[in-house]
């Protein structure tokens, strides 16, 4: 642990006009090393166009015992979906 | 396998919250590194997370020492790619375990200090050009048996990196037979070595699937959790039963007399490998052991000034871009 090199969060866009998305980690002194390894660990085959890196403890990340409370509101509010209102078909396409 | 004879820790946590646990995976949810765990279960990962990781980097290690001298620059260049991919692999495996709260240096320590183990299989020679062929063809397959049940593993972590080494799998086993084929194909003398290749290499390949069930005391455990997807005997019947048409088509023979299909069983009945001579080199007796060891540790050793350097020019590098700010 003494002189451990930080932990990086990689994220990666695998095509123009996709989101960039996690797809792992590795440890890098700084953020440029950390790119320059991404590159090698995770777009060997063509995977990205596209990669940023993020030191994993600037990540804050909600607590798996908050299910409950933070994605249960959701549940009730069935309206929110479209397919809760019912159009008439001579109406057509909405 | 790569990870092989990985003994499940024991468990004494609330009985309610074990259950709940056990549902989880029952009902084929992933668990994520800050779900609740059993001490065992995180404990038995970290060692066969562990173990696997260890095993890509020292396979490293056969193969990276025929880089050279490959016989075309072709060759080279597909090697080089292909030990490039275990290095990856490596990575992602120990990235995996370090979501279960185990240090990369206290990993790694524990390798070079032999705490910790790697796959028997990497404590073999490879001899001449045959022999890196015939590692693609059977250590691969034999791995990837393993690997692709392994994808749906109950530990997120653990799953999303075998569907990534998945992927390049298939590449390093169609090398090698493609390698091995070349040589089966060539002058007698050639065919001679993949021959010899595959005598050398039948048995401990057999053996990376661990010990036969019967003295496997360790499975029950490990397969309720999905930490482990099938028994040892299974993969083993399984890759024996993919491989020896493979043999058929170069004209090889499995160095195996009592190999024969079994119409009944549906499978090939074949010779369990030597286990004295399994056990033997995991305890550290196999004829590359004490080799293999050796260059982890010099390599460990020899990148330390780089390891400090860096991480003291990053740090001075911030502090810089601090006082500017
Ligand atoms: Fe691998
Ligand atoms: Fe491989």
């Amino acid at each position: 642990m003494k002189n451990e090199w930080p932990l990086w969060e990689i994220f990666i866009r695998g095509q123009h006009g996709m989101s960039h998305r996690h797809v792992g980690s590795l440890h890098a002194p700084d953020a440029e090393m950390a790119i320059k390894n991404a590159r090698d660990v995770y777009t060997r085959r063509n995977e990205g166009v596209s990669i940023w890196v993020v030191e994993a403890n600037h990540i804050s990340a909600s607590s798996p015992s908050d299910k409950g409370p933070l994605y249960e509101p959701s549940e009730s509010k069935v309206y929110r979906h479209p397919t809760f209102f019912d159009i008439p078909e001579e109406v057509g396409a909405m | 396998m790569y990870a092989q004879m990985i003994k499940s820790e024991a468990t004494q946590d609330d009985p309610e919250k074990l259950a709940a646990f056990q549902a989880r995976i029952d009902a084929g949810e992933k668990i994520e590194p800050k779900d609740w765990m059993p001490e065992g279960y995180r404990k038995t990962l970290i060692r066969q997370i562990g173990q696997h990781a260890h095993s890509e980097i020292v396979g490293q290690l056969p193969e990276g020492n025929w880089i050279t001298r490959a016989p075309t620059l072709e060759r080279k260049a597909i090697l080089l790619a292909k030990v490039q991919d275990e290095a990856g692999h490596g990575l992602y495996l120990y990235c995996a375990a370090e979501t279960l709260g185990v240090s990369r240096d206290e990993i790694t320590e524990m390798l070079l200090d032999g705490r910790m183990k790697y796959s028997s299989i990497f404590n073999y020679p490879t001899l001449n050009w045959a022999d890196i062929g015939a590692v693609g063809w059977l250590v691969d397959g034999a791995a990837i048996m393993n690997q692709v049940p392994l994808q749906r593993t109950s530990f997120g972590p653990y799953s999303r990196a075998m569907i990534r080494i998945c992927k390049e799998e298939s590449f390093h086993q169609r090398q090698g037979y493609d390698a091995i084929r070349k040589m089966a194909e060539g002058t007698p003398e050639q065919k001679k070595m993949a021959q010899d290749a595959l005598n050398r290499l039948w048995y401990p390949s057999l053996m990376m699937f661990g010990p036969s069930d019967k003295d496997s005391v360790h499975s029950a455990q490990s397969m309720k959790w999905k930490i482990k997807m099938n028994t040892n005997d299974e993969l083993r019947q399984k890759f024996v039963d993919q491989t020896v048409p493979q043999a058929e088509y170069l004209g090889l023979t499995v160095p195996d007399e009592n190999l024969k299909w079994n119409e009944e069983r549906g499978h090939y009945d074949y010779t369990d490998p030597d286990w004295s001579e399994f056990f033997d080199v995991i305890q550290g007796n196999g004829p590359c052991n004490v080799d293999r060891l050796a260059d982890r540790n010099k390599a460990w050793d020899d990148g330390a000034w780089v390891r400090d350097g860096l991480l003291a020019h990053a740090k001075k590098k911030a502090a810089r871009q601090h006082a500017a700010e």
